[in-house]
């Protein structure tokens, strides 16, 4: 693999935040620039997720071991954006009020399960790093990590109760079929493959 | 000194809201009146140019000439929403889901001709072709609050005439106490209908005492021009106290009935989408508060506050007493 793979991963993953940024700047979000931040945002927190998702299915069905290394970056994209999207709303439909951002949450389920979601990143995101995982123990930090999952579900539900009031499910199953897929490829991994045979001592 | 306040219908604008007297004055009218000779060739070039910096007549399609409407509460003075995002910005879901399509989506739809036919409990039911009943009334311009239920509103001058002055014409009987909307579902031109989002043909409804009220308003133009297609041409239905979603678009069929008809949101989402759905900030919607809107276009931006929504939108003072002694937390 290329030494300039991840770099090049890296600015891709930077370009939604980056043509975001120029569309507002030269008013290319129509008539509503707000609510178009606040949905591209939660689009793209959603594609980041796929991703991180996909790499560990790549990396044993093509036997790529070097896309090992990209799942930390991939994964903290996810946060980033998904941070952002989280802000976003926060800033332009609270304005940052944070009795109404608390009203909204414990009134409303979509927005529960959204900032649940968001709650498990933020733990993922703050353990991220090596000497976590040294003093967490391998085993423990894997565990917690799993938690990946439980963010594909939340996400997904979250994106289909926004648009359950207005019957418009086309995306939300898109995206239910890619996590659900690459979460059935783990499990379906997981009853197939025997555990190795250890020495006998 | 009459002093106007809030009871009196008065809904106080801020400061940069406020049109200019001008606009306020019918200036469309009277500048096309400059424009059209009335102040001389030299005064022409001049009053054209100033139309166009004040006054947005958009000239991308028919003009529709119309007065300023006197009535109560139909001259809102705040800023006008800009065409561009009024024509731009739409919820037509039968031509996509997304707002921004439906203005590509549906420049295929033939407004001409178009009929309109007025049945069920009426003395005289009849079906209107679209000539004769843009010849029926007066066109006058209002301007009106737009709020949609999803919590954004704009401020729209529409061409039309109060729908009460149909309805006279067909005489309703002492049994009517509904009426229902019927718009077009045509699946030739109206890619939307292929999802099953809603039951289609959209349908709406209002209690007969809501349809004669003289703010609900049948629309044929909007900016001193017709409609455009994706804002519903070439009629459609204005009601400004209640959510967007009432103000049914493309009408092909108006029906007077004694019981409440079923409505397209409502039966969709029954918990969400009341039959009356008049604008009410104490009353959230299961998913968002409806205290708060964003206006769509305001000073600021990204940045700019949410307004507070107002009862009925701001036309208590007009509508409030065709709900007295109505629980509108029941019937929302």
């Amino acid at each position: 693999m290329s030494p300039w793979a991840r770099p090049v991963v890296f600015f891709l993953l930077c370009l939604p935040l980056a043509w975001l940024i120029w569309a507002v700047y030269h008013d290319q979000l129509g008539a509503n620039p707000a609510e178009a931040l606040i949905r591209s945002l939660g689009d793209w927190t959603l594609r980041a997720l796929v991703l991180v998702m996909a790499i560990t299915p790549l990396r044993v069905t093509l036997g790529l071991s070097a896309l090992a290394r990209w799942r930390r970056m991939v994964g903290l994209f996810v946060f980033f954006y998904a941070s952002l999207h989280l802000t976003a709303y926060a800033w332009f439909d609270m304005g940052f009020v944070w009795g109404e951002v608390l009203t909204d949450v414990i009134k409303r389920p979509f927005i529960l399960v959204g900032m649940l979601s968001w709650c498990l990143l933020l733990l993922l995101a703050l353990t991220s790093f090596n000497r976590a995982i040294r003093s967490m123990g391998a085993r423990r930090w894997q565990l917690l990590h799993r938690c990946i999952y439980a963010v594909c579900a939340l996400a997904v539900l979250h994106f289909f109760w926004m648009r359950a009031g207005k019957n418009d499910f086309a995306e939300v199953v898109v995206y239910a079929a890619l996590l659900g897929t690459l979460l059935g490829w783990r499990a379906w991994r997981r009853f197939t493959t025997r555990p190795s045979p250890r020495p006998k001592s | 000194m009459i002093i106007r306040t809030q009871d009196s219908g008065f809904v106080h604008p801020t400061p940069s809201d406020i049109t200019s007297p001008a606009q306020y004055l019918g200036r469309r009218a009277w500048l096309q009146s400059l424009a059209l000779g009335a102040g001389g060739a030299a005064l022409a070039g001049w009053a054209a140019r100033d139309a166009w910096a004040l006054a947005p007549i958009p000239g991308r399609l028919q003009a529709l000439q119309a007065s300023a409407s006197k009535l109560a509460g139909a001259q809102t003075v705040e800023k006008l929403t800009s065409y561009q995002d009024a024509s731009s910005y739409n919820n037509y879901y039968e031509f996509s889901t997304d707002k921004a399509q439906p203005a590509a989506l549906s420049a295929g739809l033939q407004t001409h001709p178009w009929t309109v036919q007025v049945e069920g409990l009426v003395n005289k039911p009849k079906t209107f072709d679209i000539d004769s009943l843009l010849k029926l009334s007066a066109m006058e311009e209002r301007v009106y609050r737009l709020r949609c239920v999803e919590g954004w509103s704009m401020v729209i001058p529409w061409v039309g005439y109060s729908l009460a002055a149909l309805i006279k014409e067909v005489q309703p009987q002492t049994s009517a106490k509904y009426v229902e909307f019927v718009t077009l579902a045509d699946p030739k031109v109206m890619p939307g209908l292929r999802s099953g989002v809603l039951d289609w043909p959209y349908t709406e409804g209002l209690r007969l005492d809501e349809a004669m009220h003289p703010l609900t308003l049948l629309a044929f133009g909007m900016y001193g021009e017709v409609l455009p297609n994706q804002n519903g041409a070439p009629v459609r239905l204005v009601v400004p106290w209640k959510y967007g979603f009432k103000s049914a678009k493309s009408l092909i069929k108006i029906r007077f009935t004694d019981k409440q008809p079923a409505t397209a949101w409502n039966k969709a989402a029954a918990q969400e989408y009341g039959f009356y759905s008049n604008v009410n900030p104490d009353v959230s919607h299961p998913r968002w508060s409806q205290a708060t809107e964003r206006r769509i276009g305001e000073e600021g931006g990204l940045l700019a506050r949410r307004r507070k929504t107002l009862m009925f939108n701001g036309y208590e003072a007009q509508v409030g007493q065709l709900y007295s002694g109505m629980d509108l937390r029941k019937l929302f």
